[in-house]
C-alpha cells in the first residue's frame, strides 16, 4: 500500500512557539492511499487543527506533511489538491446549489458535460437531486450540509477532508449515507478522512480511527483494535458507548490469590490460575491499577460482588443497568428485558478475560485480558 | 405573533406622526421658504399662505443675484458641480485604498494591524481647525492649494477612515470558511477576495460608500480653508447669499434644497439595496 497522507512530527502552536497554545503535539501519523479515516475526538483535542493544517487554512508550526509524494505543508490551499466539507457548510450564497458543487470543477476547466454528469451522480448519491437550482439560504441545515458534501465529494482531489459531515443529518438519512458516502468513497479508490464526534459514524466508515485529546494522537488503529485494546485509559474510556467501567484497585498476591482491592472496601480475589503469568506480573509490579470492563462484559451472577441497583433503562433492544458498586457506579448491558427495580440488591461478576488493566500513574494500558498491552 | 390592540396602533401612530413632524418640520419650512420672496418669508406672524415663485431657483441656476443693489454673480451650479465631483471622487479613492485595506485588517492578523488600524480611526479625533493650519502652509508649499487633487487627498481623512472601519466588521462577518471553501476548489487568493468577499460585503461596502459621501459632501472648514472660488463646494458656496444688501433667505432655501437633493436621491435610492441585502443575512439566520 502506497502512503498517501502522511504527518511527521506536526506540532500546532497558536501564538509564538514556546508561549503560545500547543493545539497539535507531534502527531505523526501515515494513512494508505484509499484508506478512510476518522479523526475522533472531544471539542478542543486538535482535530480540527490537524484538518486545517493539511488544508492548508492555518500555518504548520513544525513538522512535515505531504501528500501523494509532495511536501504541501507551505504550499497555499489551492496548490494542495485537496477537497473539504467544512462543518459550517460554507456555501457561496451567490449561486445555487449546483453551481456550487460545480465550482471547482469549472475552475480545473471540465468540459461541461462531464460536470453535469458527475454533479448529477453526486447529487443522486445524497438526495439532493431536487434542490439543486435553489440558492444555499433557501434550503434546510441539512440540505446545506448534503450540498456541502457534494461539493467536496464530487472533485477528483488526491484527499478529501470530511469535518462532521452528517451532523445536521437526521438519524434514518444518516445511516443511509452513511453506507452510501463509503461505497462512494471506495468505489473512486479516494482517500479521506472524517472527522466526528459520532462513534458509531467513525466505526461504521473508517479503515481506521486515530483517537486524539489534549492534542496528542492518542491511539491510530482500526476500529477493533480501539475497542478490544485500547492503548490507554482515555482511548478505553471515550470510545465505546455506554463508556467502560473504570475503577482504581492495588494489586497484590497472597496465598495463591490476586487481590484486587477497590474503593469502599471491596476485595476482588482471583486464584492465580486465572490470569495469565504476563499479565499477572505486570499488575503486581504496577500495584496501583485502574480497571477496566466494558458494560457488555459485566454479568450478574450469584458468585459476584454485591452491588444495588440505582437505575434501569429498557432501550427496546438492551437493558442498561446501573448500580452502585465498589465506591462509585457500574454500568452492565443486557441484551433482554431485565427485570431488576431501583434499589435492588445484584451480584455483578468481573471475569478476569474481559479485564483492562491500565496504569493508574500512567493511564498506560497493561493488559487487555489475557494478552499483555 | 403579539396581537395589538386598536388604542395601542392609534396611540402609536400618533407618537410616530408627531416624531416625523417635529423632523422633518425644517426641512418642509425651508422647501416652502425656498418658493417664496425675502418678503413674504420675514412677515409676521409667519403663514403658509403665499403666491409661489421660481425665481430663487432661476437666480440660482442662471448665475445672477437681483439684489436691491443690482446683479450679483453667483457660481451656485459650479458649487454643485464641485460638490459632486469632490464627494464622489473622494469616495472612488476611498474605496480602492480602503476596501481592500479593510480585508486586510479582518482576515490577515499581523503585527501591529490592530495599532494601524486605530491610527487611521484616530484621524477623526483631531479637531480640522487644528490641522488646517500646518495643512494649508504644506499645501501652499506643495502647490496643493486650490486644486481639486488637494481637496480630494484631504477628504480621505474624512472618507476613508468611514470607510475603512464599516467594511472591515463586514468582510469580519463573512465566515472565513466559505472564502477558504473557494480557495481551496482551486482559487487564489485574489479570486476570492474579487468573486467571495466582494459581493458578500456589498450591502455593507454600500451603505459605507453612501455614509461617506454625505460626509464628504456636507464637509465646510477643509473646502472653505483650502480652496477658492472655483473649487468651493455648495457648502462654502452657500455664503454668498449672505450680501451687502443683506441675507437672501429664499435664494438660501433653494440653494439647501438643490444642494440636499442628491444625497437626498442617493440614500432613497442605496436604501432599497441595504435592506435587501440586511434581510438576506437575516433570512440565513
Amino acid at each position: 500500500m502506497t502512503v498517501q497522507l502522511s504527518l511527521k512530527a506536526v506540532d500546532k502552536f497558536y501564538g509564538p512557539i514556546s508561549k503560545g497554545v500547543h493545539a497539535v503535539k507531534n502527531i505523526n501519523m501515515d494513512i494508505h492511499k484509499g484508506e478512510i479515516i476518522a479523526l475522533l475526538g472531544s471539542s478542543g483535542c486538535g482535530k480540527t487543527s490537524t484538518l486545517r493544517m493539511v488544508a492548508g487554512f492555518e500555518d504548520t508550526s513544525r513538522g512535515t506533511i505531504t501528500l501523494a509524494g509532495r511536501e504541501i505543508h507551505r504550499l497555499p490551499p489551492v496548490k494542495r489538491n485537496v477537497a473539504m466539507a467544512f462543518e459550517g457548510y460554507s456555501l457561496y450564497p451567490t449561486v445555487t446549489v449546483r453551481e456550487n458543487i460545480a465550482f471547482a470543477l469549472k475552475a480545473a476547466r471540465l468540459p461541461e458535460a462531464e460536470v453535469a454528469a458527475k454533479v448529477t451522480e453526486v447529487a443522486e448519491m445524497l438526495e439532493i437531486t431536487d434542490i439543486l437550482d435553489r440558492y444555499p439560504t433557501s434550503i434546510s441545515g441539512g440540505q446545506q450540509q448534503r450540498a456541502s458534501l457534494a461539493r467536496a465529494l464530487v472533485r477528483d482531489a488526491d484527499l478529501h477532508l470530511l469535518d462532521e459531515p452528517m451532523g445536521q443529518l437526521e438519524p434514518q438519512l444518516r445511516t443511509l449515507l452513511r453506507g452510501r458516502i463509503k461505497h462512494y468513497i471506495k468505489e473512486r479508490g479516494l482517500t479521506a478522512i472524517l472527522v466526528t464526534h459520532d462513534q458509531t459514524e467513525a466505526n461504521a466508515m473508517a479503515d481506521r480511527i486515530a483517537v486524539m485529546e489534549g492534542g496528542v494522537l492518542q491511539q491510530f488503529a482500526s476500529p477493533e483494535e480501539i475497542k478490544e485494546a485500547p492503548a490507554n485509559l482515555f482511548t478505553g474510556t471515550f470510545v465505546g458507548e455506554p463508556p467502560m467501567n473504570v475503577f482504581p484497585a492495588t494489586v497484590t498476591e497472597a496465598g495463591g490469590m490476586i487481590h484486587l482491592d477497590l474503593q469502599g472496601g471491596l476485595d476482588l480475589k482471583y486464584p492465580v490460575s486465572e490470569f495469565s503469568d504476563p499479565v499477572r506480573k505486570a499488575m503486581v509490579a504496577s500495584r496501583q491499577i485502574v480497571l477496566g470492563v466494558r458494560p457488555y462484559a459485566v454479568h450478574r451472577s450469584d458468585q459476584g460482588a454485591p452491588a444495588q441497583v440505582v437505575a434501569n433503562q429498557w432501550l427496546g433492544d438492551q437493558t442498561h443497568i446501573a448500580a452502585s458498586f465498589a465506591g462509585g457506579a457500574i454500568v452492565l448491558v443486557e441484551h433482554d428485558f431485565a427485570d431488576v427495580v431501583l434499589g435492588q440488591d445484584i451480584r455483578v461478576q468481573l471475569k478476569p478475560e474481559d479485564l483492562h488493566v491500565f496504569d493508574a500513574k500512567t493511564g498506560q494500558a497493561l493488559s487487555h485480558g489475557a494478552e499483555l498491552a | 405573533m403579539e396581537t395589538v390592540n386598536p388604542i395601542e396602533r392609534v396611540l402609536r401612530g400618533v407618537a410616530i406622526t408627531l416624531v416625523i413632524l417635529f423632523f422633518m418640520f425644517p426641512i418642509l419650512w425651508i422647501v416652502l421658504m425656498s418658493f417664496q420672496t425675502n418678503e413674504t418669508i420675514l412677515r409676521m406672524p409667519p403663514s403658509v399662505v403665499f403666491t409661489p415663485t421660481i425665481e430663487n431657483y432661476q437666480a440660482l441656476i442662471t448665475g445672477k443675484l437681483e439684489t436691491s443693489a443690482g446683479i450679483l454673480e453667483i457660481a451656485f451650479m459650479k458649487n454643485l458641480f464641485n460638490s459632486f465631483f469632490l464627494s464622489t471622487a473622494s469616495v472612488a479613492i476611498g474605496l480602492v485604498l480602503g476596501v481592500p485595506a479593510a480585508y486586510a485588517f479582518a482576515r490577515l492578523k499581523f503585527k501591529g494591524s490592530e495599532d494601524i488600524a486605530f491610527t487611521l480611526l484616530s484621524f477623526r479625533f483631531a479637531p480640522p481647525l487644528l490641522v488646517l493650519l500646518p495643512l494649508t502652509i504644506y499645501f501652499q508649499q506643495l502647490g496643493l492649494a486650490n486644486t481639486y487633487g488637494g481637496l480630494i487627498w484631504v477628504y480621505q481623512l474624512i472618507v476613508l477612515p468611514l470607510i475603512l472601519w464599516i467594511v472591515r466588521g463586514y468582510f469580519e462577518d463573512i465566515p472565513a470558511d466559505v472564502e477558504y471553501a473557494y480557495r481551496i476548489a482551486g482559487h487564489s487568493w485574489g479570486a476570492t477576495f474579487r468573486k467571495i468577499a466582494l459581493p458578500l460585503a456589498g450591502p455593507g461596502i454600500a451603505a459605507a460608500a453612501l455614509l461617506a459621501f454625505i460626509f464628504a459632501w456636507n464637509n465646510f472648514v477643509f473646502a472653505l480653508v483650502l480652496a477658492s472660488a472655483d473649487k468651493q463646494p455648495v457648502t462654502v458656496g452657500a455664503l454668498a447669499f449672505v450680501t451687502a444688501s443683506g441675507i437672501q433667505y429664499g435664494q438660501i432655501a433653494a440653494g439647501i434644497v438643490l444642494s440636499i437633493a442628491p444625497t437626498f436621491a442617493l440614500a432613497l435610492y442605496a436604501q432599497r439595496y441595504l435592506v435587501e441585502g440586511l434581510s438576506l443575512g437575516a433570512v440565513k439566520g
